[in-house]
């Protein structure tokens, strides 16, 4: 009895522990916010687009932050600076030996020839962002995990797994047995397993990332629809070049209805084989930034009411949805990686129900 | 919108780092690790299906085992029989043995009394001829006195002497 007595104790520090790291930010962000509130009024819509939004810059806390090397494709060549400038200098310019940049809305601009109403010349902007750092960051981290339980692997053999093999091998299993190969189909899955393990991993690990409420986590990548829209490109290309003779018959010429019907259900299908990309990458996008979004609401109410007794009221929602978060995250990797094994399965089956 | 426009820089980027990732953990992490996997299940697969086996041949043994005792109970119980009815045909000619020995040894018994009897009666008979002879004696010498004495005489013996 006592026993139970003093774990539900540990529990409830536990809790107590969590729920102050979790509003203690809050609550000190409130403290440093109400300083700086004199002169400008807080907008919760712009914090959150800001933070759903990529930036040059990685900022880190109060007015601490990290600058980002810039890289562009201009008239005059590739040009590569730090990214300081565009948020310290005077007009967000930066001037170079090749030319001068403005920082508008996150977006660069060449200097002088920007107007106002928006259709300035840009040049392409291939900078290490706050998303693309995040990006390499989780690069290095998945190829570091994966590669070293494969080093583990080949040193202990069959044995049973260890440490971090043991965390990652159901989940490996999982996937090859329950989502790979019942929707790819036993005997051509082991070609793409590779690749939808790798798609699993990567959308569950930066959906992770994303959600580390601190630096060098908390950028929304997953949640970035260039990201999803490459992820959900790569799908499509792939689905499009492993269909065979089948798949292509039953969206141009579909059996087993009538030939007038089938002139209408050509372009259906056709248009049938974007839409089902679409709707990836609108899923993954909607749902992590839809979770950044929610938690950031609830965070703003602090700033906006400027009162400890709402942080405090607040901090349990916010954790409950980080907790939902958490689940979100495997959900939409797995979500992908089970639709895209599906689209995969469809169009590489064998033809035999005619 | 600007939410909803894929940023052209970070497609790029996307796409180096994922499918760089793709390769490398393909080549380096994926193929050791599913073949390992697939090893060991195979593995389990074969230990399985030996343990299977060697269930089925211990089962067999062991019904080999059942009949080699049934059939060796049945060869005690036969040759108990045997050395049963070996004992009670020793135990019969024994008996008849016995009684034929018994047989010629009462025969001889009997025929011993028998030479015996014929001996005693012999020598009876020869003490009846000495008697008679003396009391023949007797009686021709109280015959040589008188008649009266003679007679007395004869009767006297054949008094004292009364045959059984």
């Amino acid at each position: 009895m006592t026993s139970l007595f003093a774990k539900g104790r540990k529990t409830f520090k536990n809790l107590a522990v969590i729920l102050f790291f979790i509003a203690a930010p809050v609550l000190i962000a409130s403290a440093s916010s109400s300083e700086e509130s004199a002169d400008e009024k807080f907008s919760p819509s712009e914090m959150i687009m800001h933070h759903i939004q990529d930036t040059h810059e990685f900022h880190i806390g109060g007015k601490l932050a990290m600058p980002l090397p810039v890289i562009l494709w201009t008239e005059h060549g590739l040009d590569v600076f730090m990214s300081g400038g565009f948020y310290h200098n005077e007009d967000n310019t930066i001037t170079t030996s090749k030319g001068s940049y403005v920082l508008q809305h996150e977006k660069i601009y060449y200097a002088g020839e920007h107007s106002e109403d928006g259709h300035s010349a840009r040049p392409l902007d291939f900078s290490i962002t706050r998303n693309v750092f995040s990006l390499l960051l989780s690069f290095a981290f998945i190829a570091w995990i994966f590669i070293s339980i494969a080093n583990s692997y080949k040193k202990r053999g069959t044995a049973a797994p260890k440490g971090m093999q043991s965390f990652f091998e159901p989940i490996i299993i999982y996937v090859r047995d329950e989502i790979v190969k019942p929707n790819v189909g036993e005997k051509k899955y082991a070609k793409y397993l590779p690749y939808l393990l790798t798609l699993f991993f990567f959308i569950w690990i930066n959906n992770m990332i994303g959600l580390v409420p601190f630096f060098p986590g908390g950028s929304n990548l997953s949640g970035n629809i260039a990201f999803t829209f490459t992820l959900s490109i790569l799908t499509f290309l792939i689905v499009q070049f492993s269909a065979n003779k089948g798949y292509w018959k039953h969206i141009f010429w579909m059996p087993g209805v009538p030939i007038p019907v089938r002139f209408i259900l050509a372009p259906i299908e056709l248009l049938g084989t974007v839409s089902k990309a679409f709707a990836l990458m609108i899923r993954l996008f909607a749902n992590i930034s839809g979770g950044h979004i929610v938690v950031l609401s609830l965070a703003s109410m602090v700033f906006m009411f400027k009162s400890y007794v709402v942080g405090g009221v607040v901090a349990p929602f916010i954790l409950f949805i980080m907790v939902l978060e958490l689940m979100v995250a495997a959900i939409q990797a797995y979500v992908f990686t089970l639709l895209t094994s599906l689209f995969i399965g469809m169009a590489v089956a064998e033809d035999d129900h005619h | 919108m600007n939410l909803l426009t894929p940023d052209l820089g970070l497609v790029v980027w996307t796409s180096i780092a994922f499918l760089m990732l793709v390769f490398l953990l393909s080549k380096f992490a994926w193929k050791p690790i599913l073949q390992t996997l697939k090893i060991r299940e195979e593995s389990i697969d074969e230990a399985l299906k030996a343990a299977e086996l060697a269930r089925e041949e211990m089962g067999e043994l062991k019904a080999d085992n059942e009949k080699l005792l049934v059939k060796a109970r049945e060869e005690r119980e036969q040759l108990l029989r045997d050395a049963s009815k070996a004992a009670s045909m020793i135990k019969e000619e024994a008996k008849t043995d016995a009684e034929v020995i018994t047989k010629r040894m009462m025969e001889d018994a009997k025929a011993g009394i028998e030479a015996e009897k014929q001996s005693a009666l012999a020598e009876v008979r020869s003490q009846v001829a000495n008697l008679s002879v003396e009391i023949a004696e007797k009686i021709i010498r109280k015959n040589l006195e008188n008649d009266k004495a003679q007679k007395a005489l004869v009767d006297e013996f054949l008094n004292d002497k009364s045959f059984n």
